[in-house]
């Protein structure tokens, strides 16, 4: 299936679907959390009549349209990806994950930009009431795209309600709900738009911030932080919450890349928490580059057990133990994982040459087989590792995990503080006194843009080689086609997007600048 | 209650929705038509400000249905999705590249410190007007003339040619078809903004172009029509799954599915109707004849291309591999669960209709423009 595998095509593909959802998820963020934002805004000035929120409002409004635009503009190309850059993979599932992104055109999308229309020219022209709700609804419509394609990207993490039809050689739905309501997609879910509120949250003080020192609308901007603050610490307990769930789920679903993250080499009982470290330069394992271990480490016993299992002495594996295997703990060897993939393909192979020289009273029995739960759970589920060639390849990047890992929860703490005292500051009426954390607070901005990506970093690079958790390789995933093309749309897609991020920054500064409008005339 | 459907049944009523998106699609295209018509119809900033943001207030909805036509094609017939997509890499790419330089040029063109400058985000929606419709055009001609690639045991997509697709335009009926869809989303632009900008000298100029613009239209509109009566098509065995080529196939479609001919007839007669009475009596209903012609148009000729045994994505470099609703759908599981979400869709047009009405009640004008908020 894979024969003539071309190495430089598969990295190029990775490469371009990377660009393309980093490049992407600079943008949703601030579309998730900045449509509730304003929505709350806007609440508030229909609630109280004050035309000062008003004036808020459109000014947060005119920042979400200018980002908006250019996520939308990035969006469309990731949906197309999985056919053009990812066509085996997209057959092989697309029974299931092509559920997801079509609820997601037609009960979200069309939401949001129907009501995106009414949000921007209904002022004048609809009441009140009407325009709130239509705010709301954007907001909504843009969270619930977010909750399809969290569903689809949680089932790649962890496969389930479905079952492997020979005949057609793809995965197969038997449980939308299951598919829906898997933890791991319910958790991602409330991880992932949480974290989005928090960016935006800090987007706002930040920019408010500035106003601040500069001396300038100093109303619209207290009152834009006290708002932003309130909702962006309920959203970072709230992230932190989720994000430990997040990786309880995957110490039990995906234990290398909880592995990986946590930098643990050997599993123990009662295993300890690396808070800080740095990883050795120098290779401990010279088979394979991934192995390398701490120069130095900070690390707290017992803690890591307790995390992800409830159990302070519970064993946790290591990266050597789910390579190698460990008998004591019941876990399986990736040799013997990979023979048993080796198998299911054997028997696949098996089926379809039945089915081709006519014997089908061998075929049928063959497919029965495959079907059956016994062989879906003994070895197709471990269909994926046939094709990994040596048992070290199923290691992620380690160093890239780690630190993306411990990058997100440090800075996820230390916004817990940032919200409170933004809030503090503003409701004592000091924070215009407080110009050293002013600057913080714009600094802020780009940290939690680094936190988000690395979280994003965590989950994909964290799950490799699987683009299906252990069904499926990302190199099998991939369109056959010459290297030297996806590299032509790789540069296309970096010269285009970076540009267009570049238009948006400086548009963006600029209508900072010329900040909020006045709001003549009555309402 | 979709659960006592056919295999067959639900396949057809995907074939269905997804046309129907499609059709809606090229209907919505007029965006695209107006796009390219900036600098014919407006002679000054103001003009091309009008024009710019009656249109600026639509795209959205073009954008969000092309989107929905991806994800609801992947969804119910997902071997197209990786065959076509996969396959025809460069074709797709580039009508992407030209949809995504349009998504920021309405907002961005005349905010200040845009970095590109507003004539580059003119180019921009000049580049989209051209490319998205004339290249979509010519990549629904493949569905009737099919396209250069093989799939394997594992349904994994070989592509006979280099080009990647591009070698569509090769055959001139696929390019016809592009061509007629361009001239047809010229023709609805013109057409929209007769019926919703507030301005004499626009409606005027508009009128004009309506008439230059119909003349190619019908040329290679009649040509795509009567070369596809005439032509063989890929017929399929539903028992086997065999592909035959079969002489006549889209005539015999036709007469096989009279509800179909009917629909496409009126479609037909619909879009001129609205073409002709603007032209001969004026006025500003045009677009609803035209545009509800135009739906039920493609919606036909797209039924035309998959219903009574045909294959609707050919294959011309080895036949037995082409896509077929029977053979390249999703599992009768998914296509169950599908169909329910599928409900949701009138509640979707009918609130799409009532944010459309509260905003549209107006029309158009400078004066307008100087009280909104948010002005492209
Ligand atoms: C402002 C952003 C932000 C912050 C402060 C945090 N996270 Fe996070 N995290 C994300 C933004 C994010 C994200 C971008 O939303 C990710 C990427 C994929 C996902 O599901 O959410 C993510 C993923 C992610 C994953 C991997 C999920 C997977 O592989 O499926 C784990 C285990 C955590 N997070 C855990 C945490 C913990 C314990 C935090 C405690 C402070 C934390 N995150 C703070
Ligand atoms: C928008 C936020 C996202 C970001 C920033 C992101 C980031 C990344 C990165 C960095 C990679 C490369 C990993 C590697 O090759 O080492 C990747 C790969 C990939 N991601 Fe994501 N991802 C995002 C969301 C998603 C979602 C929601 C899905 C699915 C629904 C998804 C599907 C994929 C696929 C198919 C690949 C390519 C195959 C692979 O490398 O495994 N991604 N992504
Ligand atoms: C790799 C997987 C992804 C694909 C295929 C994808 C696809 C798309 C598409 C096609 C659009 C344009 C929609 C329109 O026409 O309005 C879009 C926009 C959007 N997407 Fe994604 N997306 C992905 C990842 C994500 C993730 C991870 C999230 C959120 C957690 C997200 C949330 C949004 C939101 C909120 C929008 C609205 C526009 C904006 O970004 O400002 N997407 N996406």
């Amino acid at each position: 299936m894979i024969e003539g595998l071309d190495l430089a095509l598969v990295n190029w593909s990775r490469a371009q679907f990377a660009l393309t959802a980093m490049y992407h998820w600079i943008f949703v963020p601030l579309t998730l959390g900045l449509g509730i934002i304003i929505a709350i805004m806007e609440t508030l000035y229909v609630k109280t009549g004050n035309t000062e929120w008003k004036r808020i409002t459109k000014f947060w409004m005119t920042m979400f349209g200018i980002n908006f635009a250019i996520g939308v503009a990035t969006g469309i190309i990731l949906e197309f990806e999985f056919g053009t850059n990812w066509s085996n993979y997209s057959w092989f599932v697309g029974d299931i994950f092509g559920a997801p992104l079509a609820i997601e055109g037609i009960l979200a999308f069309f939401m949001e930009s129907t009501f995106i229309a009414v949000m921007f020219f209904g002022w004048n022209k609809v009441s009140k009431g009407f325009h709130l709700t239509s705010t709301w609804l954007t907001a909504i419509g843009a969270n619930i795209s977010a909750l399809w394609i969290l569903v689809a990207n949680g089932w790649m993490q962890k496969p389930v309600g479905m079952v492997f039809n020979p005949e057609t050689a793809r995965m197969e739905m038997t449980s939308f709900w299951e598919v829906l309501f898997s933890p791991m997609a319910v958790n991602k879910f409330l991880h992932t738009t949480s974290s989005a509120f928090v960016l935006a949250a800090i987007f706002v003080i930040g920019v408010s911030a500035w106003f601040i020192l500069k001396g300038r609308d100093i109303v619209f901007a207290r009152k834009s932080i006290v708002v932003s603050s309130i909702f962006g610490f309920l959203a970072i307990i709230y992230t932190i919450f989720t994000g430990d769930s997040s990786a309880r789920d995957i110490a039990t679903d995906q234990p290398m890349k909880f592995a990986a993250f946590e930098g643990l080499y050997n599993g123990s009982e009662g295993a300890g928490l690396v808070a800080l470290g740095f990883m050795s330069t120098s290779e401990t394992d010279p088979s394979n580059e991934n192995l390398k271990d701490f120069a130095m480490k900070i690390e707290i016993p017992n803690i890591l057990s307790y995390m992800a299992f409830m159990d302070w002495d519970a064993f946790v594996p290591g990266i050597n133990d789910l390579v190698r295997g460990n008998e004591k703990y019941g876990i399986m060897s990736a040799t013997e994982k990979i023979n048993r993939g080796k198998l299911a393909i054997e028997k696949l192979k098996a089926y379809k040459e039945a089915k081709k020289s006519g014997q089908t009273v061998q075929a049928d029995s063959l497919k029965t087989e495959i079907m059956s739960p016994d062989f879906q759970k003994n070895y197709f589920s471990y269909f994926g590792y046939g094709y990994i060639a040596n048992t070290d390849d199923i290691v992620p990047s380690v160093p890239l995990s780690f630190y993306s890992f411990h990058i997100m929860v440090v800075l996820g703490l230390y916004f817990v503080f940032f919200f409170l005292m933004a809030l503090y500051y503003t409701i004592k009426g000091k924070i215009h006194k407080k110009r050293a954390f002013l600057r913080v607070a714009i600094w802020t901005i780009p940290l939690a843009y680094l936190a988000s990506q690395a979280g994003w970093i965590v989950a994909e690079v964290g799950r490799q080689p699987w683009v299906i958790q252990d069904l499926m390789p990302t190199m099998a995933a991939v369109t056959k086609i010459s290297a030297g093309a996806v590299q032509v749309t790789f540069w296309l897609f970096a010269i285009i997007f970076t540009t267009l991020l570049i238009a948006e920054i400086k548009i963006m500064m600029r209508q900072i600048k010329i900040g909020p409008k006045s709001e003549g005339g009555a309402n | 209650m979709f659960e006592s459907l056919s295999l067959l049944s639900l396949q057809q009523y995907w074939w269905l929705i997804v046309s129907l998106l499609g059709a809606l699609f090229v209907f919505l295209m007029f965006v695209q038509g107006g796009e390219t018509l900036f600098f014919n119809i407006a002679k000054n900033e103001e003009e091309k400000s009008l024009l710019v943001n009656t249109l600026g207030r639509k795209w959205e909805f073009t954008f969000t249905t092309l989107v929905t036509f991806g994800g609801a094609f992947f969804a119910s017939f997902p071997l197209f999705y990786s065959t076509s997509f996969g396959g025809a890499y460069w074709v797709w790419f580039a009508i992407l590249i030209s949809f995504v330089i349009q998504a920021v040029s309405y907002e961005f063109r005349k905010k200040p410190a845009n970095f590109l400058g507003a004539k580059t985000y003119e180019i921009f929606l000049l580049l989209n007007g051209v490319l998205g419709p004339l290249l979509v055009g010519t990549a629904v001609g493949t569905f009737f003339n099919g396209a250069m690639f093989s799939l394997d045991d594992m349904k994994h997509v070989t592509w006979g040619t280099p080009f990647r697709g591009l070698e569509a335009v090769l055959i001139f009926h696929n390019l016809a078809l592009g061509l007629a869809v361009l001239f047809l989303s010229r023709i609805l632009g013109l057409l929209y903004f007769m019926n919703s900008i507030d301005n004499a000298a626009i409606y005027e100029r508009s009128k004009k172009h309506l008439l230059y613009n119909t003349v190619p239209f019908l040329v290679f509109f009649l040509y795509f029509v009567i070369a596809l009566l005439f032509k063989d098509g890929f017929a399929y065995q539903s028992e086997t799954g065999v592909i035959s080529v079969e002489a006549y196939k889209y005539l015999h479609n036709l007469l096989a599915i009279p509800l179909n001919t009917i629909m496409l007839l009126v479609g037909v007669v619909a879009v001129l109707w609205g073409i002709g009475s603007t032209l001969l009596k004026g006025g500003t209903k045009g677009i609803w004849f035209a545009g509800a012609g135009t739906v039920l148009t493609v919606w036909a000729l797209l039924i035309l291309a998959a219903f009574n045994h045909t294959s609707f994505y050919p294959s011309i470099f080895e036949m037995q591999s082409s896509l077929t609703i029977e053979n390249a759908s999703s599992s009768k599981f998914t296509l169950v669960a599908m169909s329910y979400v599928s409900l949701f869709v009138p509640f979707v047009l009918g609130y799409i209709w009532y944010a459309w009405k509260s905003i549209n009640n107006k029309k158009i004008s400078t004066e307008e423009l100087k009280h909104e908020h948010h002005v492209y």
